[in-house]
């Protein structure tokens, strides 16, 4: 490899070049699917070759054993003939012995070492000399060839100084070892050269998915925000992983549409504020000459600015509730204290609308949370209702705006019911996004934030809002679990 | 509240020198520093009525600021500017030692009618939380809960008591609908329709009907005060 890459003189950017096939092969020797193989193909190697040794070295004891106890049976049978007849016997029957097919090796000497029976022709100088049992080389000629082969031979020392050698050839068991021996190396090689190339297969399988996902996303990073991984379909990690990824790239997706919804909406309803607000100025630029007009064509536009702020204000509330980092200075407060304060403020001015506001709460509603956003919940709650249900069926008598606190299967339900004309059902979910106002509405004062902000801090308490049929009119319901029902608490504020 | 000298703390020069323009066209001496360790160091000298702090601000933000100036017992009241306008930033600001909170954007009316509240009451002092306060013929005893305008008792509702209350307390001053919400109400959302309006003009028909010259004054585009004299 390194003689490879010490060729600076290669043109570069030639990806079918020998760098560009390093550069790959790099890629693919990185692979956590390549590394993992080979370690597993190293411990497989491993056991391959002690499991091999350990039955080669076991057949070839199986194989010495048998030999010597062969050798232990012929030397008792010689034995047994040498003490009937003495030598003579032991030297007639070794010499019928070794000319029997498959005969064991035999060979008589006399105290000289002079050959006087036996099929055993040639042995190594003093071998003879030392009895006991050896392993030793020996020559003996099969059809006028003289061959040397090794052999497990047993010597004797016999009365009278005669020598008895008995033994086996062992070509068969060192033919079996060596056969073993090349089953082994080419086992091992295989099990390499296989698993190698199984590492490689694998790796570049994995390594091919992994290129396609990271081209996929670098398209997606690149602004295409529709494309999505391909699956296999093999239900594997990488599949899995990919259907996660796409799992949040369509939630990614979805909260872009989201933000591109509620900034065309911020665009659109902060544009025509604006407008209005330029249109104005530049009328008055025009016309008024007098000092009266122009200071009431400016208070108007102060007016209309702070319109502005305000929409700006509650979706700045909105997002930041909607990301839940208005969790801190949350405490223990009465909901039932706070409907009545909110109904209170607002008493004046149904009073005034000549629509009746009753309040009717229960004692101790004890809530965990803001006072401050349950507060506000509850006058956008109240100014909605004081704002579209004020036209009730029957004329003859007056409206009535009902401001409810009770609880609620352990939770705490604040409710305010009008009896107006309603919502109808299926516009009640959309009523609850940011700048969506129905067109009954549209003529009226507003923005179309107001449920959504109620709707948040609804979220925030960890409670729900729901719009429902008043019969007539509509009931803006806000559910929320009350402290002992929740297991978490925020840390209360020590603030008096 | 005339003559008050002033130290904006900002860093956008704009809004500074808008905001010292406006207080000197006001009849004020206003100072400004553009980072926080420069307004920290006027701060602690300067014999200020009120300080105009923005939050976020370079070298030193404005909860350190306040914090350190209250460690060396500088007590000039503490007037927050945000462009956070969160209930737990308000309180994050109070606890600094901030006195009131305005996120922005704000009006200057509004602005200016808290910064005179701010100063009288580091003027004032006790006379502030006086048992009783008087304005013209109109008399209001905290203690009795009694309201007489020429000797003649004006029976009023609780909240309208408290609203009275707060509009004498800053009589001669301008307060705001947010300030009265507040103060009153105790919330700090923004009083989508004209309800304090409506309070302020039932108060209005109690103390200031039959009567020749009227108490609660509208301040347009500000809020309300209480003076005596003068017309509506």
């Amino acid at each position: 490899m390194s003689a490879r890459t010490a060729t600076p003189l290669a043109p570069a950017g030639q990806a079918a070049g020998p760098d560009g096939v390093l550069v790959r092969l790099g890629t693919l020797f990185r692979t956590t699917a390549f590394k993992l193989s080979l370690a597993y193909l190293l411990v497989f190697a491993a056991f391959a070759f002690f499991a091999l040794g350990y039955v080669a070295w076991n057949a070839r004891r199986v194989l010495d054993d048998q030999i010597v106890s062969t050798i232990e049976a012929e030397i008792n049978g010689l034995s047994d003939q040498y003490a009937a007849g003495g030598i003579r016997r032991l030297v007639s029957v070794v010499e019928r012995r070794s000319r029997e097919p498959g005969a064991s090796l035999y060979l008589v000497t006399t105290p000289a070492g002079e050959h006087v029976v036996g099929n055993v022709e040639t042995l190594p100088p003093g071998v003879l000399n030392e009895p006991g049992q050896t392993e030793t080389t020996y020559g003996r000629s099969t059809d006028g060839d003289r061959v040397e082969h090794r052999a497990i031979v047993r010597i004797f020392t016999l009365p009278g100084g005669f020598r008895l050698l008995v033994g086996r050839d062992v070509e068969e068991r060192d033919r079996l070892r060596a056969v073993i021996g090349r089953a082994f190396a080419w086992s091992l090689m295989l099990v390499v050269g296989l698993g190698f190339l199984g590492s490689w297969f694998i790796a570049q399988r994995v390594l091919k998915r992994v290129d396609h996902m990271t081209e996929i996303t670098r398209s997606i990073m690149a602004g295409d925000l529709d494309g999505r991984l391909t699956l296999a379909g093999t239900g594997d990690e990488l599949d899995r992983l990919a259907s996660n990824l796409n799992a949040m790239l369509d939630r990614i997706g979805e909260l872009m549409r989201g933000m591109r919804e509620v900034s065309d909406n911020i665009a659109h309803d902060l544009k025509t504020p604006l407008t209005r607000l330029r249109n104005k100025a530049d009328a008055a630029l025009r016309e008024g000459d007098d000092p009266e007009s122009l200071r009431a064509a400016l208070e108007a536009n102060i007016e209309e600015s702070d319109n502005l702020i305000r929409v700006f204000n509650a979706l700045l509330m909105i997002a930041r509730l909607e990301a839940g980092n208005a969790r801190e200075g949350l405490a223990d407060f009465d909901a039932g204290a706070v409907a009545l304060e909110v109904g209170e403020l607002y008493e004046a001015v149904a009073e005034e609308r000549g629509v009746g506001l009753r309040t009717e709460i229960e004692d101790g509603l004890l809530l965990h949370g803001s006072r401050e956003l349950i507060g506000q919940a509850m006058a956008n709650l109240i100014d909605n209702a004081l704002k579209y249900g004020q036209r009730p069926a029957d004329p003859t008598v007056p409206p009535v705006v009902c401001v409810t606190a009770r609880r609620e299967d352990g939770a705490v339900l604040l409710a305010v019911a009008d009896q107006g004309e309603g919502i109808p059902e299926a516009d009640r979910g959309r009523v609850l996004e940011r700048f969506v106002r129905l067109e009954t509405a549209r003529t009226r004062p507003g923005f179309g934030l107001g449920l959504s902000l109620v709707n948040a801090v609804a979220r925030l308490h960890q409670g729900t809002f729901a719009l429902e049929d008043n019969a007539p009119g509509l009931r803006a319901v806000l559910r929320l679990p009350a402290p002992a029902a929740r297991e978490v608490q925020a840390p209360r504020e020590t603030t008096a | 509240m005339s003559d008050m000298r002033l130290l904006i703390i900002e860093d956008d020069r704009e809004a500074s020198s808008y905001l010292s323009k406006a207080f000197r066209e006001a009849g004020h001496v206003a100072d400004t520093a553009d980072d926080g360790l420069d307004g920290y160091a006027l701060a602690r000298e300067g014999a200020y009525d009120v300080l105009v702090v923005d939050r976020m601000l370079p070298k030193l933000d404005g909860l350190s600021l306040i914090r350190s100036l209250r460690e060396q017992g500088v007590e000039t009241p503490v007037l927050i500017l945000s462009a956070l306008g969160q209930v737990d930033d308000r309180v994050k600001g109070l606890k600094a030692g901030g006195d009131d909170y305005l996120p922005k954007p704000y009006a200057f009316s509004e602005l200016m009618a808290r910064i005179e509240v701010l100063a009288r009451r580091r003027g004032g002092g006790a006379a502030t939380e006086a048992t009783s306060y008087r304005v013209g013929d109109l008399e209001l005893d905290r203690l009795s809960h009694r309201v007489t305008r020429a000797g003649q008792e004006i029976p009023l509702q609780p909240r309208e008591f408290r609203l009275l209350e707060y509009l004498m307390r800053h009589a001669g001053q301008v307060v705001t609908r947010t300030m009265l919400l507040e103060h009153v109400w105790d919330y700090h959302f923004d009083p989508q329709t004209n309800v304090i309006d409506v309070h302020v003009s039932r108060l209005r028909a109690k103390v200031d009907k039959g009567f020749e010259r009227p108490m609660i004054h509208t301040v347009r585009g500000a809020g309300y005060m209480v003076r005596a004299g003068g017309e509506a």
